[in-house]
Formats: C-alpha cells, sequence, structure tokens
C-alpha cells in the first residue's frame, strides 16, 4: 500500500502539497511539545505522599505568549494558503488559452462535451463522451460545469482538483497536466444511491496524440 | 429577591416529598431527574448510533460480502446478508444524525445542564421547572419519530446528515420517500425541545445563583453550558427555519431550494452552516468545561487561568458565527468569501491553543491524582489536540481542495467528536455519577475501559487519515472500483477490525453504569474533595436540593490553598477568623 497523497501530475499539484507539508511540519511540531509536556507534567507531577500542589492561578505573560505565537503561526499558514488558492479558483485568474471543456453531470454520470477540430465548442463538430475524460499534457483546460439532478463534486485526486457542480449554477475549474497516461474521476458529495460508482477515467495524451484522438472522435460522431 | 424566594421554595420542597411515582420519576420537574431521563435517552442512542457504524465498517472492511445474519435485517436492506447501496445511505446519514442530534448534544447538554447548573449555582431547581419537564417530554416523540422512520417504505433519510438538497428534497433523486419527510420532521420537533431548555439554563443562571456566587466564582462547567444555551437559543431558530422550507419542498411543491422551481441549492447550505458550525461548538464547548473541572480536582490545584479560559469559551462561541464558510470551500461560493473564511477559521484556533496551555498550566507543579474521570479528561487532551490540529488542514483553502469530502474529514471530525466529546462525558459520567445515584462506579473497571477506549479509538479513527490522504471519498458505498482506492482494502479492514473492538470496549462502560447503579459502592456527599456547591448537597440531593440555600465565599478552584488545612476548600466553606498576627514588636531604642 502507498502511503501519503496519490502521485501528483497537475502543475499546481505540488505547491498545495507543499502547504499541506509545511502544515504538516507546523502542527506536528507544535503536536510533540503539547503532548510531550503532558506526559512529562504527568510523570513528574504525580500524586506522592505529603506532597501538595502548588498555589498558583496563572501567569499572565505566559497567557500572552501562547495567545500571540498560535496566531502568528496560523496568519503565515492563512496568507500563505490564500496566494494559492485564488490563483486556483477565481476565474478571472484563470490562465488564457486554455483548452475549454464542458461537463455537464446527472447521477450518475459525467457528460464531457469536446471541441471538434475547429477547437470552439457551440460548433457543429462538438461530441460528447460519458466518463471520459481526454486532454492533453502540458496545456491549460478550463472546465465549465453544470448538473442536471442534484449536487455533484468533479474529483480529480491526482490532479488535487475538487469543484462541486451544482444543479442552476455553473461552476468553473482549470488545471493542467504535467504527464501522459491514466487517472481518475471520482464523485466527492453523496449524490443518491450510485454516487459510489459515478466515476470516469482519465486519460492525458500528447498534444499530437490529443489532436488526433479528436478528430477521429468528431468525425466518428458526425 | 430571588434568593428569598429561593429560600422559601427550598424549605418547602424539602418539608414531605409526597409526589406519586408519577411526577416523581416520569413527569417530573425536578432538574435532576429530568437530567438522568436525558441520560438514559441519549446513551441509548449512543447504543443504537454505535450499532450503525458497526455496519457501516462491515461493507467498508469486507465490501460486497455477506454479513453472517445480516439477512435477518431484510430484503430491502441486505438481501442475502449483502448490504444495498440505499441502506448504506442511510446508515451514514442516521449514524451522523442519531450521534449528533439524539446521543453528544443531549449527553452534554440535556444531561449535564439540567443536572448541574441548578446544582452548581446553588438553586433549588431550574427557573421553570414545567417548560424544563416539556422540554424532554418534547425530545422524546422527536427521537420515536426519528427511530420510526426505518421502518418506513423506501427506508430511512440518505441524504447525509447535512441534508443537502435537491438530494433531501426529491425523492425521485434519493430513492427515498418518507424516510426524508420523517428525518425533516423529527428534527424540527428536537429543535423545539433544545430551544425549551436553553432558556431555561439561561435564566436560572442570570437569575438564581446564590448569594456569593459571583459571575467569576461560577465553576467552568457552568459557564461553558451557560454560554452553550445562548448558541442554542441564537442557533437552533435558523436550523428550524431551513428545515421548514425543506419540509415545504418535500410535501408541498415548493422549491426554495430547487433551481426547476426557481430555487437555490446554496440557500440551504448557508443555513444549514450558519447553524451548523455554532453547533459543533455546542458540541464541544460544554465538554471544555467538564474537562477543566475535572483536571482542576484531579491535579488538586487551582485551573490556571480561569478568566482566560472564560474568555476563552466566549470568544470561540462569538467567532463560531463567522466561520461556517469553511465548510463550502469547494461548493462553488464565491473565492474570496472562501479566502475570509479561511481568516476567520485560523483565528478560531487562538482561544482553541489557549485553552489547551491552560490545562498544560493546571497540570504543571500539581499533586495529580489519577482516578478514572482524570484519565478520561487526560485522554480528552491528548486526543483533542489532534482534532483541532487536523482542522488547521481542512481551514487551508489549497489543501481542502484535495480533502475536502474524503475520510480527512471523517479523522477529525471524530478526533474532536469521540476523542473530545465523549471522553469528556465518559469523564463527567463517572465524576457526576455518585452525586446522580449515590454510588460510585468501579474504579478499576473504569480505568481499563479507558485505557482500552484510548487504544482502540486511535486504532480506528488515526488510519483514517491516510484513507483521506490516499483521496478516499466519505459516504461511499463502495471504494474498490476506483484504481487509487483498489489498494485500500487491508488498511479499511484493519479499521473495522479496531472498530469492532472500540465497540466490544464500551460494553464494559455499560456494563460498569448498570452494575453500580445497582449494586456500587454507597458515595459520601463529596467523595472527589470537590469544591463547587454540588457536593455541598447530599449524594443525590433530595428535591429541593439544599436544606439550606448555600452561601458562596470563594472561587470553585481553590485547591491546596497554604492558609487551608485540607488540599481543597469548599465554594460554601465559611472563611475561618484567624487570630489577628500579633503586632511587630517595636524595635528597642525605636
Amino acid at each position: 500500500m502507498q502511503w501519503g497523497f496519490p502521485e501528483n501530475v497537475s502543475t499546481f499539484g505540488g505547491e498545495i502539497d507543499s502547504i499541506f507539508a509545511l502544515i504538516l511540519y507546523v502542527t506536528a511540531a507544535m503536536f510533540v511539545i503539547v503532548e510531550v509536556a503532558l506526559i512529562y507534567f504527568l510523570i513528574r507531577y504525580r500524586h506522592r505522599e505529603g506532597a501538595k500542589a502548588e498555589y498558583i492561578h496563572g501567569h499572565r505573560r505566559a497567557e500572552v505568549i501562547w495567545t500571540v505565537v498560535p496566531f502568528l503561526l496560523l496568519a503565515l499558514l492563512a496568507f500563505r494558503s490564500t496566494k494559492t488558492w485564488l490563483g486556483l479558483k477565481s476565474p478571472d485568474r484563470f490562465p488564457r488559452d486554455a483548452l475549454e471543456l464542458r461537463i455537464h453531470a446527472k447521477q450518475f454520470e459525467w457528460n464531457v462535451t469536446y471541441p471538434g477540430p475547429d477547437g470552439r465548442l457551440d460548433t457543429p463538430d462538438d461530441f460528447v463522451r460519458r466518463n471520459q475524460l481526454h486532454l492533453p499534457v502540458d496545456r491549460a483546460v478550463r472546465v465549465t460545469m453544470t448538473s442536471e439532478d442534484v449536487i455533484h463534486s468533479f474529483f480529480l485526486p491526482q490532479f488535487r482538483v475538487k469543484q462541486d457542480v451544482v444543479p442552476g449554477m455553473e461552476t468553473q475549474v482549470w488545471f493542467q497536466a504535467t504527464r501522459t497516461g491514466e487517472f481518475v474521476l471520482g464523485c466527492a458529495e453523496l449524490c443518491g444511491l450510485g454516487h459510489y460508482h459515478m466515476r470516469g477515467s482519465v486519460t492525458v495524451h500528447t498534444a499530437e496524440d490529443f489532436e488526433r484522438w479528436q478528430r477521429q472522435e468528431a468525425a466518428a460522431s458526425s | 429577591m430571588t434568593t428569598v424566594a429561593a429560600v422559601q421554595h427550598t424549605a418547602h420542597a424539602l418539608h414531605h416529598d409526597d409526589r406519586s411515582f408519577i411526577r416523581k420519576y416520569i413527569f417530573s420537574t425536578d432538574h435532576k431527574i429530568i437530567g438522568i431521563q436525558f441520560l438514559f435517552m441519549s446513551l441509548l442512542f449512543l447504543i443504537i448510533g454505535g450499532l450503525l457504524a458497526m455496519l457501516i465498517r462491515w461493507q467498508l472492511g469486507w465490501p460486497g460480502q455477506p454479513l453472517p445474519g445480516g439477512a435477518a435485517l431484510g430484503e430491502t436492506r441486505m438481501p442475502g446478508g449483502v448490504m444495498l447501496p440505499e441502506f448504506y445511505n442511510s446508515l451514514v446519514t442516521m449514524h451522523g444524525t442519531l450521534m449528533i442530534f439524539f446521543a453528544i448534544m443531549p449527553l452534554l447538554v440535556g444531561v449535564f445542564a439540567n443536572y448541574l447548573i441548578p446544582l452548581q449555582v446553588g438553586a433549588p431547581d431550574m427557573a421553570f421547572p414545567r417548560l424544563n419537564m416539556l422540554s424532554f417530554w418534547t425530545a422524546v416523540p422527536a427521537g420515536l419519530l426519528m427511530v420510526a422512520g426505518f421502518f418506513v417504505a423506501g427506508g430511512h433519510a440518505g441524504a447525509g446528515w447535512t441534508s443537502y438538497p435537491p438530494l433531501s428534497a426529491v425523492p425521485e433523486y434519493s430513492g427515498v420517500y418518507n424516510g426524508q419527510v420523517f428525518w425533516t420532521l423529527s428534527i424540527i420537533i428536537l429543535g423545539f425541545s433544545s430551544l425549551m431548555g436553553s432558556v431555561n439554563y439561561i435564566t436560572t443562571v442570570i437569575n438564581m445563583r446564590a448569594p456569593g456566587m459571583t459571575w467569576f466564582r461560577l465553576p467552568l462547567p457552568t459557564w461553558a453550558l451557560f454560554i452553550t444555551s445562548i448558541l442554542i437559543l441564537l442557533a437552533i431558530p435558523i436550523l428550524t427555519g431551513a428545515l421548514i422550507l425543506l419540509l415545504f419542498d418535500q410535501v408541498l411543491g415548493t422549491g426554495f431550494y430547487l433551481p426547476e422551481r426557481g430555487g437555490q441549492p446554496l440557500l440551504w447550505q448557508h443555513l444549514f452552516w450558519f447553524f451548523g458550525h455554532p453547533e459543533v461548538y455546542i458540541l464541544i464547548l460544554p465538554a471544555f468545561g467538564f474537562v477543566s473541572e475535572i483536571i482542576s480536582n484531579g491535579a488538586r490545584k487551582p485551573l490556571f487561568g480561569y478568566h482566560a479560559m472564560v474568555i476563552a469559551i466566549a470568544s470561540i462561541a462569538f467567532l463560531g458565527w463567522i466561520v461556517w464558510g469553511h465548510h463550502m470551500f469547494q461548493s462553488g461560493m464565491n473565492p474570496m468569501l472562501g479566502a475570509t473564511f479561511m481568516s476567520t477559521t485560523m483565528v478560531i484556533a487562538i482561544p482553541t491553543a489557549v485553552k489547551v496551555f491552560n490545562w498544560l498550566g493546571t497540570l504543571w507543579r500539581g499533586d495529580i491524582h489519577f482516578h478514572a474521570p482524570m484519565l478520561y479528561a487526560i485522554g480528552f487532551v491528548a486526543m483533542f489536540v489532534i482534532g483541532g490540529f487536523s482542522g488547521v488542514f481542512l481551514a487551508s483553502t489549497p489543501v481542502d481542495i484535495f480533502l475536502h469530502d474524503t475520510y480527512f474529514v471523517v479523522a477529525h471530525i471524530h478526533y474532536v467528536l469521540f476523542g473530545g466529546s465523549l471522553f469528556a462525558i465518559f469523564g463527567a459520567i463517572t465524576y457526576w455519577f455518585p452525586k446522580m445515584f449515590g454510588r460510585m462506579m468501579n474504579e478499576t473497571v473504569g480505568k481499563i475501559h479507558f485505557a482500552l477506549t484510548f487504544i482502540f479509538f486511535n486504532l480506528t479513527f488515526f488510519p483514517m487519515h491516510q484513507l483521506g490522504d490516499a483521496g478516499m471519498m466519505r459516504r461511499i458505498y463502495d471504494y474498490t472500483g476506483y484504481a487509487h482506492l483498489a489498494g485500500l482494502r487491508p488498511l479499511n479492514e484493519f479499521i473495522s477490525v479496531s472498530a469492532y473492538l472500540l465497540f466490544a470496549t464500551q460494553l464494559l462502560f455499560a456494563g460498569n453504569f448498570l452494575w453500580s447503579l445497582l449494586r456500587g459502592k454507597k458515595a459520601e456527599p463529596n467523595p472527589w474533595r470537590a469544591n463547587s456547591l454540588e457536593w455541598a448537597a447530599p449524594s443525590p440531593p433530595p428535591h429541593g436540593n439544599f436544606a439550606e440555600t448555600p452561601t458562596v465565599y470563594r472561587g470553585p478552584y481553590e485547591y491546596s490553598a497554604p492558609d487551608a488545612d485540607e488540599d481543597y476548600l469548599p465554594q460554601d466553606r465559611p472563611p475561618v477568623q484567624r487570630p489577628a498576627p500579633a503586632p511587630e514588636p517595636i524595635p528597642a531604642g525605636g
């Protein structure tokens, strides 16, 4: 069994993993401090015959220190997180010239609309594939998502992508693959009886392979 | 004026108790009986909720395998012993619902706010005893309705305890018909019970404190329950409103949350979490209070930073109102809002950290007695810390992209609610059991139960962090079809076995509880040599609690005071008039 996160294959995935690691280091250090202090105190100050606890009600300076130090650490984490977050989720900061795809989710399938060889959506050569997400490597992909029925959540674990798909709303994500291969698309929001099998495959092609696949599929659909 | 009235009431109540059996034990207005009624009811739901979890763990440990004897649950649930996805969804929904609304919340508030507040403030009963009785007898039909949902055609609710529409509102989407309506109605009714309780708790603390019981002499459990009651009073109406709209969508064909009828699914999420995050603190603040009480008592040392502890609880309660959006980072909500909610969420970690450090400060230079309640309280601190830290990962919006709706969240909530709240509840039950029933729980069995629960709890829930890191989604009936999850079978099996051992260990607690109820060692009025007023009353206290309204001379945590003969100094013990020190001799020639 593999420990930790699944392999990362998106351009920004490493950044998310590094924030995870940063939080892990900070919290692990604090965890060790707290648990070691706890265990030490339990042993050192265990009841002994004739012993009496010290009559202390508190310590002003200690209170200030253990309020301010967590504040600074958490401010650092919040600041570091915000920068990455807005770059990933604000549609006005999405990369330009991305490949545009559309996904229409419904119980329990992902319907992906691809542009045909003309590279544009809403033209006659568009085609739809169910539960198959194909994309080229090293090129940003922008997906606009809608839902037919209930809330679903578009989850690409290896790309560190998750975005709810909400009926009555359009939501958008972008990502860019760093290598070719086969990956997983799952649904992360409980969406009914078939929620557990609402999955698809993600195929990352080389640019040429993707174009060939796109032409072939568009021709097959027309 | 209140005090005078209270004294008269007490004298009258103690005069002679000639209430009939029904008035005394069933339709009782005595806060202690009502607390004990809530105790039996919520422990029953704790067992049911635990059994549902055991079924969930069967399917996750051995997906698709027939459960020996499982066929008895019927064709619509486990035909041939193999679980159906619709039953799995109901199990997940009802485990969360029963544990949160019918077990942990009433255990913390229904039981202990009822039982402790009047005793700790030195009052003969609640401000509104009949309203209090009504509060319990409103919770009963809510519970019956929730249980009845298991037996209606189409099965029980299956949209998760968070009940997100459209799934929860449209039967064609969920495959669940009346179960979902039973769920909604039951929670609406339960809300009225909580409201009636909270107005009572708030009024009692404000108006019925004994002479000398100033605000900053209140024991921490009463402070925490008082602040929690304010949260309940303000949060429950929001949930009730949201639920009524959901009920209309379910049965009247309205579309408040349904886009095809002009509604908005995210409206529910905002309303639900605007209630739901204060709810999270409703489920932990009382535990903070119990643990503070027990740790100070076990360490025989004043609670470190009493004022800081009260301020921390109040700040958490306030900040709890402005963090709800962190449940919705990936919901499609404006990402700028996500950034804002992340900041407020990080801020709420600060008062939480302050509390942990103050518990450590209380142990520092103490004289630590490891009685069973103390072990549970220490276990609480050790594990609540893990739940707090895992919350920081989820608060970070980019990391949450990956971890949201995975088992990491499941691990987090169980470290907070089981490692945290439930350990505090075990501690509190063991600590106040002698007061409630006049008998001690068995110490040795309590210690064994603590040790085994501590071990199996960690073996069950710590590996769930790894399931989340691996990308395993929560509420998923069968993960084996996913390439990235198929390798998680052995780890899930390990978790399931640990969960069964954890459940089996709870039989020790149940056995100890029942045995001690009938055969436990008789308890003195103050077996833990504690300071707060409940220990000044007999064990168990009679109707009306105190023979005479106590007078309070000091705070509740005066342990090991240098001028006291013993290592504790009860709040109601009059100060000793020590002779004035002899005047300094005047130096010769001065």
